[in-house]
């Protein structure tokens, strides 16, 4: 029996458990940039427009830092899919690290593999049937996306290669994710370990975008994507770089895969304490417990990435602003002062990333419950709202420490330059926090979901996206304001710059926040348990 | 007369369109070991999630404690202990961090007990969740509900996965808790350990309890295993009431009788003289085989 024995078997049973979740994901990614497409091509009717807006785009760092630079001014279709392009490829990057770490380290440790383990199947083909899948989903999506956007009127050769460049940041992140599954000590830390490569991915490409030597962005697949340069003279042995890459990592997860034993990571259990803290005593404190490695991990990197922005958005003041530009980068978030619309427009984007931690961590409470480990505390004299009450105040504590990192690396990298740590350090900090009630909805959202409908626990994943793109893209596609209402982040002040009454907005969004959890709080309460 | 630690009637609980309790009633006395069995599916962990409040029942009275297990849930926990069927401990805690959590969100543990049933049950409190096997898995839990000082034990399967070794220790602790005249509902599949530890045992099967008493009484109920070897033709035992399974070869008869038909049988063979006659009890395996097989019904028919 060779060690890939019953791959295919298992193959077909992972898109047999992802039918619904896959060609879900498929359709929004592909839909999205075709409607993108077509609603560019009515607000820059004529190429003079184009050029001047990627004129502006280009000469405007702290852009180029987020989303990348525009290759070819006058295409049309490059303008139309610029902010698409990376910020697409980093999503498509996370449901490729999801879809492989959920068929081999989540099945691992739900024990699936073991049964399946002991049929007539070789050591190695749980891992390689979970790559084929990550690989045959990124493949059909970048297929997807192609086809769409080719219907929407673009070029086919340009639609051809955007498609492979989110396809090859797919392939690429198929196979991280296959590593990291070795590597990691569980399904969690496995995802963990991935995301975190798909940072430093982002984090490399936007600083050889824009300050440190270009070879930077070749380090990273995130920067292959872009630099495929679709629909501004393709490169086609771009992608051909994924591939190799892809393949690379597949082989290494292979290697580690035949080394270590099921269950383990290669990085080995040491022995723990025998005995309880002092203060580990309540379900606050176990869930602190239970939170504070992830949440750690993610304020490190919320400090660094504000750093960078920080840095960076001095940039934008320096440039020749003329009005056409000042009115380009407003429509593109923020009020005025570029320094600040760009800052402003940034901490947006962090809003939704730490939404993301707090649904993770709210979600935290559906998996505990899920495990039935919510039985073994509950056997005990601890009412429902309080064990549930640990997981809210560690997800909504949570977004307050992230988004104080935020502030303070951006006031930090932005003080320096200027001179004025003192002042910037507060006001950024200040101006991270107001989209704190706008995080605490999503947050609000997740209880909800899992007080009121457990079993859609997970759809606060997709209305996060939903948000994302809302925000992202919401403007550019005109979409009208009761589709932009529907995201909480449209209503905050856009700090740091002069805001017109922050406080009715504040104040709204936080009680919405507080109706949804409350609302979640009481279904849990009354609810059975799975 | 004190009130029953557990009284339960009528309980019906449904999931969707399963009805996973149809009518279950369960009664245990204050101070008795009391066996919760019956077939897989057949309810007993449901049962015990309703008892604990993490269900709510549909349709039936449920007391615990002198309580309402739904209501009064955060009161009732003070005063029992649950060791789940299946324990799936946090991975990166290690079993003594549990052990101690547990114990003090209970309101605290005896560390002489802790340390004692930790050298009982050769357990190592240092290991983080995620390595414990799963004998080891159920062990924490074990010691975190035996080191609590409370009235109820509720277990569910507390030895599936344990090794024989650790299987005695468990009795012998079990035996020390009936002395303390504590309370113990004890789900199980293990006959034997059945058979050694309790005082009552109720069967359920499909949501529905079929029986319930000592396992004297079980006995009773049901039949005896008769063998004879007669002088002449053996009579038509198959023609009386109460007699089952007759298997006639040459001038030999087995059968199996129902207590109250026990003398009618005897009468009859001996009209036909015996030459030699076995009777037997019906073994626990027989008993519970019965109450268990899908086709039986309770009680008498077959
Ligand atoms: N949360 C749930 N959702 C749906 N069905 C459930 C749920 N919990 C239990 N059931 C169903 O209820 C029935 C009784 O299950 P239960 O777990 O109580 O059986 P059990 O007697 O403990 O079995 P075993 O001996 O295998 O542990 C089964 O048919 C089971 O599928
Ligand atoms: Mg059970």
């Amino acid at each position: 029996m060779s060690t890939l024995t019953g791959t295919g078997p298992l193959v077909r049973l992972a898109l047999r458990r992802d039918r619904v979740v896959l060609p879900v994901w498929i359709a929004v990614f592909a839909l999205v940039a075709a409607f993108a497409a077509a609603a560019t091509a009515s607000l820059y009717p004529d190429a003079a427009t184009r050029v001047e807006a990627a004129a502006a785009i280009n000469a405007a760092p702290s852009l180029v830092a987020l989303y990348g630079p525009l290759h070819d001014p006058t295409s049309l279709g490059a303008l139309a899919l610029w902010k698409l392009g990376g910020f697409g490829a980093v999503l498509v990057a996370v449901l490729a690290v999801l879809t492989v770490v959920r068929h081999t380290r989540g099945d691992e440790s739900a024990g699936r593999r073991e049964l399946v383990g002991s049929t007539a199947v070789g050591r190695g083909a749980a891992l390689a049937a979970a790559l084929a899948v990550g690989w045959g989903a990124s493949v059909t999506l970048g297929a997807a996306t192609a086809l769409g956007l080719a219907a929407a009127g673009l070029p086919v050769a340009g639609s051809v290669a955007f498609g492979a460049a989110w396809a090859g940041a797919g392939v690429v992140f198929a196979a991280v994710g296959g590593v990291a599954a070795q590597l990691a000590r569980s399904a969690r830390a496995a995802r963990g370990l991935a995301i975190l490569v798909l940072g430093a991915a982002f984090v490399l490409r936007a600083a050889g975008d824009v300050t440190g030597p270009g070879w930077l962005t070749w380090l990273s697949p995130i920067g292959w994507a872009q630099e495929t340069r679709p629909y501004a003279g393709e490169r086609w042995w771009v992608p051909a770089l994924s591939v190799a890459a892809a393949l690379a990592l597949a082989v290494v997860a292979h290697l580690l895969d035949a080394r270590r034993d099921l269950g383990a990571g290669l990085l080995a259990d040491r022995p723990g304490p025998g005995a309880a803290a002092a203060g580990l005593r309540s379900p606050l404190a176990l869930a602190a417990r239970l939170h504070r490695g992830v949440l750690a991990a993610w304020t490190v990197g919320f400090l660094l990435i504000g750093a960078l922005l920080g840095s960076v958005a001095s940039a934008a003041d320096e440039l020749l602003a003329g009005p056409r530009m000042r009115e380009v980068l407003r429509a593109l978030g923020g009020e005025q002062g570029l320094t600040d619309a760009f800052l402003a427009a940034e901490f947006g984007v962090l809003a939704v990333l730490a939404s993301a931690f707090v649904v993770q961590a709210a979600l935290r409470l559906h998996a505990e419950e899920r495990a039935r480990r919510v039985d073994l505390v509950l056997s005990a004299p601890v009412g429902r709202v309080r064990l549930a009450a640990g997981h809210v105040a560690a997800a909504a504590g949570g977004a307050v420490v992230l988004l104080v990192a935020a502030g303070a690396g951006a006031g930090l990298g932005h003080g320096l330059q200027t001179g004025a740590v003192g002042a910037e350090l507060p006001r950024l900090v200040g101006a991270a926090l107001g989209q704190l009630p706008a995080v605490w909805v999503v947050g609000g959202l997740t209880v909800a979901l899992i007080g009121l409908a457990p079993r859609a626990a997970a759809a606060a994943w997709p209305a996060l996206v939903a948000f994302l793109l809302i925000g992202e893209l919401g403007p550019l596609l005109r979409l009208p304001s009761w589709v932009l209402d529907l995201s909480p982040f449209t209503h905050l002040p856009r700090w740091p710059g002069p805001v017109q009454d922050p406080v009715t907005p504040l104040l709204w969004t936080t009680v919405v926040a507080a109706a949804l959890t409350a609302a979640g709080l009481a279904g849990w309460r009354r609810r059975d348990l799975q | 007369m004190t009130a029953p630690t557990v009284a339960v009637s009528g309980l019906v609980k449904s999931f969707g369109r399963v009805r996973a309790l149809d009518g279950l009633d369960l009664r245990v006395e204050t101070g008795e070991v009391h066996g919760f069995l019956g077939p897989n599916g057949s309810g007993k962990t449901t049962t015990l999630r309703v008892l604990l409040g993490l269900l709510r029942a549909d349709a039936g009275a449920v007391r615990l404690l002198g309580g309402d297990p739904w209501r009064d849930a955060v009161a009732l926990h003070r005063r029992l202990a649950y060791v789940p069927g299946e324990v799936v401990l946090w991975p990166n805690l290690t079993g003594g961090e549990v052990i101690d959590l547990l114990g003090r969100l209970r309101g605290g543990l005896h560390p002489r007990r802790r340390a004692e049933l930790l050298e009982r049950f050769d357990l190592d409190p240092t290991v983080a969740g995620r390595a414990y096997s799963r004998g080891n898995r159920q062990k924490v839990a074990l010691v975190a509900a035996l080191a609590s000082d409370v009235e109820l034990l509720l277990l569910d399967e507390p030895t599936a996965g344990l090794d024989p070794l650790m299987e005695a220790e468990f009795r012998r602790c079990i035996e020390q808790e009936r002395r303390a005249g504590r309370t113990v509902v004890l789900s199980s599949h293990v006959l034997s350990e059945v058979e050694a530890l309790c005082d009552r045992v109720s069967i359920i099967r499909a949501g529905r309890t079929v029986e319930s008493g000592t396992l004297a009484d079980l006995r009773h109920l049901s039949r005896t295993a008769v063998t004879a070897e007669l002088a002449a033709e053996p009579p038509d035992l198959a023609a009386l009431p109460g007699v089952h399974d007759v298997e006639v070869s040459g001038r030999r008869v087995r059968c199996a009788v129902d207590a109250d038909a026990l003398d009618d049988v005897v009468t009859a063979l001996a009209r036909a003289g015996i030459v030699g006659l076995t009777s037997r009890p019906p073994t626990l395996e027989e008993l519970f085989l019965r109450h268990y097989a899908r086709t039986a019904h309770p009680a008498g028919r077959t």
